[in-house]
């Protein structure tokens, strides 16, 4: 029988997956930030289960300390890819024309 | 506390940069003059650090006094000088392009020059950091600092770079948390971040198999090895040209950095002679795969851009160059200093290419048809740096080629000479299309926008010293060696 922990930790494992599938196959810029939280969060759930299997009894506070730097990290990472991602629509907002993300023809400085 | 204590150099690297970019965001007006001050001040730490490692070897610092395993170090050995050097090569001379590309008076100077500063300096900070770290997830940080900062400076440019700036993002992203799953699991598994400990209680298990696959995933992403480089040709070229030139030639290198630390630092005992052979596979497609899009390419920044692949690919040959045994010092110099050449090389040529798109307003084949005739400094600071990027001699890049071919033969695969030989002569057809617009005759010469002469100039200046590298290899290569994870000679045979 597998024990809380490690059921956890496989948990964690199968969000990282799914993410990394979505933001592979995902084809809006949103669906592909989500995707990325999602497998940030698989990590986190990883760490803090691993935080619980302490040999002594107590729990492990490093991972817990990876965990809140992810998690920073995550957010400012978001942020980014948020404001990019509104700045690129901007432009076609109103004339509802679809975004095409390809080589560009000419180059501005 | 100066000058022996290496420490005050360690601390000095990475609180240099971040104080002058606090510094020159919150003063946007004298934002060049910090940042070209703050390069210049750089070098002191530098040449400090490296002067200690090379007369007392490898050295470290506690941050705060406390010692691993909760601790994180600070650690430099002749790889971490190298790469120190590399970016303060780039970033100074970069800031001095810079401070002509971002004059307040151009149009890029009107539109980005308040945002480039603060980001150049953060990036160059993040890089300090990175190469000086001694801690897995400290590394996973400033891996982080430098990807945030990396993506909003191609974004400076505008318009078409958005959108390879949100791409460059989202796969650093996926790289950077491919990397943190596997620090993860080496924590669980072996209960250290600190990597010297690591190399002692490494072991053979599928556990770490697993963490470092998941580990040299990310970074191979973040290095933009074929099949993963799909994201650097569209940054790298419309990124404003100083940007371009440090994204080339130091941050795809901080990833093949930690992939250097992890297979032959941290984690030795798991790798096998497979995997090697395989990330020479990897290496020979992206030499291939970059300079038959490079000789296909109709922008001299996508040319340039399309070389950087292939070139990195060069990077990889040190996997199975050393998986033998011998020849293995020569490998790991010989990859070590292209790093170094073609550091030099591609900053050269990219400042070249952001000066001709200055000058002519586009950087298309045909509309640079005669640039040797009105940008002659460039023109001659491009051929120039070509030299080191093709391999001839007596450059750089024909020392660090020089060095991989030993180690080829020495280890008995002389199939990657034929790759590296042959990656030469791609190189070699790549550049010379350009060469011959770039001098063809123009019986009325275009009429061009003023170039500052700084630009023109640090291009050359890189590229002189591209030609150098391969002039004065011996001391640079000395100082690689020390702490390398090698013993032996360097030259082999007579």
């Amino acid at each position: 029988m597998i024990d809380t922990p490690t059921g956890y930790a496989a948990l964690g494992v199968l969000l990282f997956a799914m993410g990394l599938l979505g933001l592979v196959l995902g084809r809006h810029p949103v669906r592909k930030i989500l995707a990325l939280n999602v497998m940030g969060t698989g990590i986190f759930l990883f760490l803090v289960a691993a935080a619980a299997r302490d040999s002594s009894g107590g729990t492990d506070p490093v991972p817990h300390a990876m965990v809140l730097t992810g998690i920073v990290v995550a957010v400012s990472a978001t942020a980014l890819a948020l404001a990019l991602a509104g700045r690129i629509q901007q432009p076609y907002a109103e004339t509802d024309a679809p975004v095409q993300p390809g080589e560009p023809d000419h180059v501005s400085e | 506390m100066f000058p022996n204590d290496p420490s005050a150099w360690m601390v000095m690297l990475i609180v240099l940069p971040l104080a002058s970019a606090t510094l020159s965001y919150v003063a946007a007006g004298i934002a060049r003059w910090v940042s070209v001050a703050a390069a210049f001040l750089t070098t002191i730490p530098v040449l400090g650090l490296a002067l200690r490692v090379w007369h007392s070897g490898a050295v470290s610092h506690r941050i705060g006094g406390w010692g691993a395993p909760l601790g994180i170090e600070l650690a430099a050995d002749g790889l971490s000088v190298l790469m120190l050097t590399l970016s303060a090569i780039v970033c100074g001379v970069g800031s001095v392009y810079g401070f002509a590309y971002f004059a307040p008076e151009s149009d890029a100077g009107k539109k980005g020059g308040e945002r480039f500063w603060p980001l150049w300096l953060f990036l160059w900070g993040g890089l300090n950091a990175l190469f000086l770290s001694a801690d897995l997830f400290n590394l996973y940080v400033t891996l982080e600092v430098v990807g945030l900062a990396a993506v909003p400076l191609v974004a400076v440019a505008g318009a078409a770079a958005l959108t390879a700036a949100l791409r460059y993002l989202l796969i650093s992203l996926m790289g950077s948390l491919c990397y943190l799953l596997g620090v993860a699991i080496v924590y669980v598994h072996l209960g250290t971040l600190h990597l010297p400990t690591l190399a002692s209680v490494a072991d053979g298990s599928p556990a770490t198999g697993s963490a470092l696959a998941l580990m040299s995933a990310g970074l191979l992403m973040k290095m933009a090895v074929f099949p993963l480089h799909f994201w650097l040709p569209p940054a790298h070229a419309n990124a404003p040209a100083p940007v371009s030139a440090v994204l080339s030639a130091v941050v795809v290198k901080a990833g093949f950095y930690l992939l250097l630390r992890i297979w032959f630092g941290a984690l030795t005992a798991a790798p096998a002679i497979e995997i090697a052979q395989g990330f020479g596979v990897l290496g020979a497609a992206a030499i291939l795969w970059g300079s038959l899009n490079a000789l296909r390419a109709q922008r001299f920044k996508m040319l340039i851009a399309y070389s950087t692949v292939a070139q990195l690919g060069y990077l990889m040959l040190v996997f199975p160059l050393t998986a033998r045994g011998t020849g293995a010092m020569a490998a790991w110099s010989g990859a070590l200093y292209f790093m170094l050449a073609h550091a030099c090389a591609k900053a050269s040529v990219f400042f070249s290419a952001g000066a001709a798109l200055r000058a002519f307003g586009g950087d298309r084949l045909e509309q640079l048809r005669g640039t040797a005739t009105r940008l002659p400094v460039a023109t001659f600071a491009f051929a120039t740096a070509a030299v080191s990027l093709i391999g001839l001699p007596p450059s750089g890049g024909f020392m660090a080629k020089w060095l991989m071919i030993q180690a080829a033969f020495a280890s008995g695969q002389w199939w990657w000479a034929l790759v590296i030989v042959g990656g030469g002569l791609l190189a070699a057809g790549y550049i010379f299309r350009f060469f011959s617009t770039l001098f063809a005759y123009v019986p009325e010469p275009p009429t061009i926008t003023p170039v500052p002469a700084l630009m023109e100039w640090s291009a050359l200046g890189l590229a002189f010293l591209s030609i150098l590298l391969g002039l004065a290899a011996e001391l640079p290569i000395e100082l690689i060696r020390i702490g390398a994870p090698y013993a032996g000679p360097l030259w082999l045979g007579g």
